[in-house]
């Protein structure tokens, strides 16, 4: 609450009082899928949009102590789908909130996908992305989930500008958005079978340019990948790509040492920064102010491979 | 949402409102127009003027127009039957935001097969800005004849309750006489609005979606001096359900202090529906009847003063006793409910809706079975003429009478929207099929 003042100083241009309404709805949306499933989960992967949702979850269910965190426990544990390549620096920082909140953390890792046989790969360099959905439809089968608690925004990318609050998912965990409940009001219909699952979306709602807000004002705790840092990477087809064991330079590409931030974090695979000395969450907000480039397209390439690519992956059972 | 903040207004660019909304929330409209009326290139217009397209989504139409000009309807059909077919199958969020406020737009589809997706947009709006395509009108007939679909679309959002109806005269730039095309157009939909009882219009505006004409820049004609689109936007209020009078609570969840089954404290959570609450009034509980005091309100995980209409809050009371989520809590003597009731309803579901057949209803957050006792009459949509029906299909509206198998604290949609509003759910697909809005209780 005192970060507040900070961010009417910072930015007395922008009126960042709707916040207080989106997270009114959003903590609305968790108090939902904690009254109506038996086995909820958050999933948690360390990423600013998880980040969010996780404090929102802790406004929602625990009492928030003065000088101090929130006291109490969540009423579901957070579940994350390592790729196994994912940054090292985000998942120390999972693990290190993980503890420090005392929450239970269930970990699927696409490694043993592969090792049963249900993940293939064609190059073992290969983007792991698009097969987290088939070890996260294992983790839901093997925990028996019933809602999976999601940092999806409907800003992010055309298909999931048309996905449903609470979203249904069929009993091969895939979604068909043609047949999506209408959904009236806040009379959310969670209805479903055996062998069904939804997927909640509480910052359906929230724009890029939020999340850095709230993040400001929360003063969250965020891995330090999302400021300005020095790192090493080749330029590629108009990205900025990081240097890493498993994305390491192509012969003929020139390494070099960029300040970078990255907007998204995900698989290291397919995870690019940006150039950008942002190094607090109010800077970035001024930045997303004036950025020209989206989220996505500016720092995935998987979603730039066709039109279409997120709607396939979600059809498929992706987050 | 970007670049927006200082750059959409030219500093003497007159702003038609005065008055500065009262509270923060985003506003959420629907759009809703025919294949054609230029929808997805207005919502295309607010996002590009408002800058919150980026420069690679540009350099994709850019890429796609081959030196044409842009076909900004291709920022919104997000889904591949969608670009195949070449129409918005389902309901898209869109967001922008102005120096002054934040916009969420509900995109529904306007074709009939997909007017359930009309339905989910407008439940949950603040305004419908309703698109009327002016080439498509003969404005030199006399009387000027509407397209069905336009009048279906406002008596929807009309029917939903949608507070501010705003019709959109698009392609202005395409008619040889501007003015009388406009005037012509304007009166048609004021004596249409008269007969279907929409009462006041919130506005309504000529625009050309395509060449960004009085969308967020304002029309640069003598005829007209009216608001751009986007300054009656900035102006419309939100929904606000009243804060003074009678509380009424529907228990979301019910939360419990440490671990074990013991009689620890619990906390009601759930967001009300009218009136506000503070520690130290009486409350009185549906369906048990029970009266309590309460002790200790809080919001978000910390202790509040007061809770109000539209807030989350907790409550603590001063005893112990059996509340579960889907009771109500309310003002003592102010819960009255009732079994049976009258609704208008729209029908969402391709299997009919069927006299006598046994229905799961959801109203506020308790399930209950309910079936529909009578079908008083299905509303014509060309006509708004009632007409006898045994049955509704789908995309029909009709007012109904519906029986529960106990009785719900329900009241008048038009006085409160949660305690006014039920979904209907078919018990074997579990689909949401209906729409219901009480319109009277016996």
């Amino acid at each position: 609450m005192n970060a507040r003042i900070d961010l009417d100083r910072l930015l007395p241009e922008l009126d960042h009082r709707h916040l207080d309404w989106l997270e009114e709805e959003a903590i609305f949306i968790l108090r939902e899928v904690a009254a109506t499933f038996e086995r909820p989960a958050l999933l948690f992967s360390g990423g600013k949009d998880s980040c969010v949702v996780l404090r929102l979850a802790e406004k929602a269910f625990k009492s928030h102590v003065q000088g101090r965190d929130y006291k109490g426990r969540l009423p579901f544990p957070l579940l994350h789908v390592d790729t196994g390549h994912n940054f090292p620096e985000v998942i120390e920082f999972r693990d290190r909130r993980v503890a420090e909140m005392g929450e239970r953390l269930v970990v699927a890792h696409i490694d043993e996908s592969i090792r049963r046989g249900t993940v293939r790969l064609a190059d073992p360099l290969e983007s792991r992305n698009g097969h987290q959905s088939v070890t996260l439809l294992e983790a839901i089968d093997e925990h028996r989930f019933d809602c999976l608690i999601g940092g999806a925004r409907r800003d992010e990318e055309k298909a999931r500008a048309k996905e449903r609050i609470f979203s249904h998912r069929d009993s091969f965990g895939q979604w068909q958005p043609k047949e999506q409940r209408p959904e009236l009001w806040t009379l959310f219909n969670t209805r479903h079978r055996p062998g069904e699952h939804f997927r909640a979306f509480p910052i359906s709602n929230w724009t890029e340019l939020d999340v850095w807000l709230y993040a400001a004002r929360e003063q969250l705790p965020l891995p330090g990948l999302y400021y300005a840092h020095a790192r090493e990477v080749v330029r590629r087809k108009g990205l900025l790509v990081p240097v890493t064991e498993v994305t390491p330079a192509r012969s003929g590409e020139v390494v070099e040492t960029a300040t970078v931030r990255f907007r998204t974090v995900g698989d290291m695979t397919c995870t690019c920064p940006v150039e950008s000395g942002a190094a607090s969450a109010a800077e970035i907000v001024a930045e997303t102010l004036t950025v020209t480039v989206s989220e996505r397209g500016a720092t995935r390439m998987d979603d730039r491979s066709s039109d279409a690519s997120m709607e396939r992956r979600k059809k498929e059972g992706y987050f | 949402m970007s670049a927006v903040l200082k750059t959409l207004h030219p500093a003497d660019a007159p702003l038609a409102t005065t008055a500065q909304p009262t509270d923060h929330r985003a506003l959420r409209f629907l759009t809703a127009g025919s294949v054609d009326d230029g929808k997805s290139t207005l919502i295309g217009r607010l996002l590009y003027d408002s800058r919150a397209i980026l420069a690679d989504q540009l350099d994709a139409l850019h890429a796609r127009a081959a030196g044409e000009p842009i076909d900004l309807s291709l920022l919104t059909d997000g889904l591949e039957a969608e670009r195949e077919q070449g129409i918005t199958i389902d309901v898209a969020y869109r967001y922008f935001a102005t120096p002054r406020r934040k916009f969420i737009i509900a995109d529904a589809p306007g074709h009939e097969q997909y007017t359930r997706n009309m339905v989910t947009a407008a439940a949950g709006s603040d305004a419908a800005v309703v698109l009327v395509d002016i080439t498509k009108i003969d404005w030199r007939a006399r009387p000027v004849q509407l397209l069905p679909q336009t009048r279906r679309h406002a008596l929807l959002a009309h029917l939903l309750r949608v507070p501010g109806i705003v019709f959109a005269v698009n392609k202005i730039d395409a008619v040889d006489d501007p003015r009388r095309a406009f005037e012509a157009t304007r009166d048609a939909l004021l004596a249409f609005a008269q007969d279907a009882g929409i009462g006041a219009l919130a506005g309504i505006l000529p625009v050309s979606a395509l060449r960004g004409d009085n969308v967020a820049t304002p029309l640069k004609a003598a005829w007209y001096q009216g608001p751009s689109l986007l300054q009656l936007l900035e102006s419309l209020p939100t929904t606000q359900e009243r804060i003074s009078g009678e509380l009424l609570l529907p228990v979301q969840f019910v939360a419990r202090e440490g671990d074990g089954t013991g009689n620890q404290p619990r906390t009601f959570w759930g967001r009300i529906a009218h009136g506000s609450v503070r520690a130290g009034d009486a409350v009185q509980l549906f369906p048990g009847g029970q009266t309590a005091v309460v002790a200790e309100v809080r919001r978000a995980g910390q202790q509040a003063a007061v809770a109000q209409a539209g807030e989350s809050a907790g409550l603590v009371l001063d005893r112990q006793l059996d509340i579960s989520r889907g009771d109500w809590i309310g003002s003592p003597g102010s819960l009255r409910a009732t079994q049976r009731f009258t609704a208008t309803l729209a029908w969402l579901d391709t299997e009919a809706a069927q006299i006598g057949r046994k229905y799961w209803v959801r109203h506020g957050n308790r399930w209950v079975q309910a079936r529909i006792a009578a079908i008083e009459h299905r509303l014509d949509i060309h006509s708004l003429a009632p007409t006898d029906a045994h049955e509704l299909a789908v995309n029909e509206i009709g007012t109904v009478v519906i029986e529960l198998q106990q009785p719900l604290p329900v009241e008048p949609y038009g006085r409160n929207r949660v305690g006014g509003a039920l979904i209907v759910v078919d018990p074997s697909s579990h689909r949401t099929s209906g729409a219901l809005l009480v319109t009277s209780t016996d």
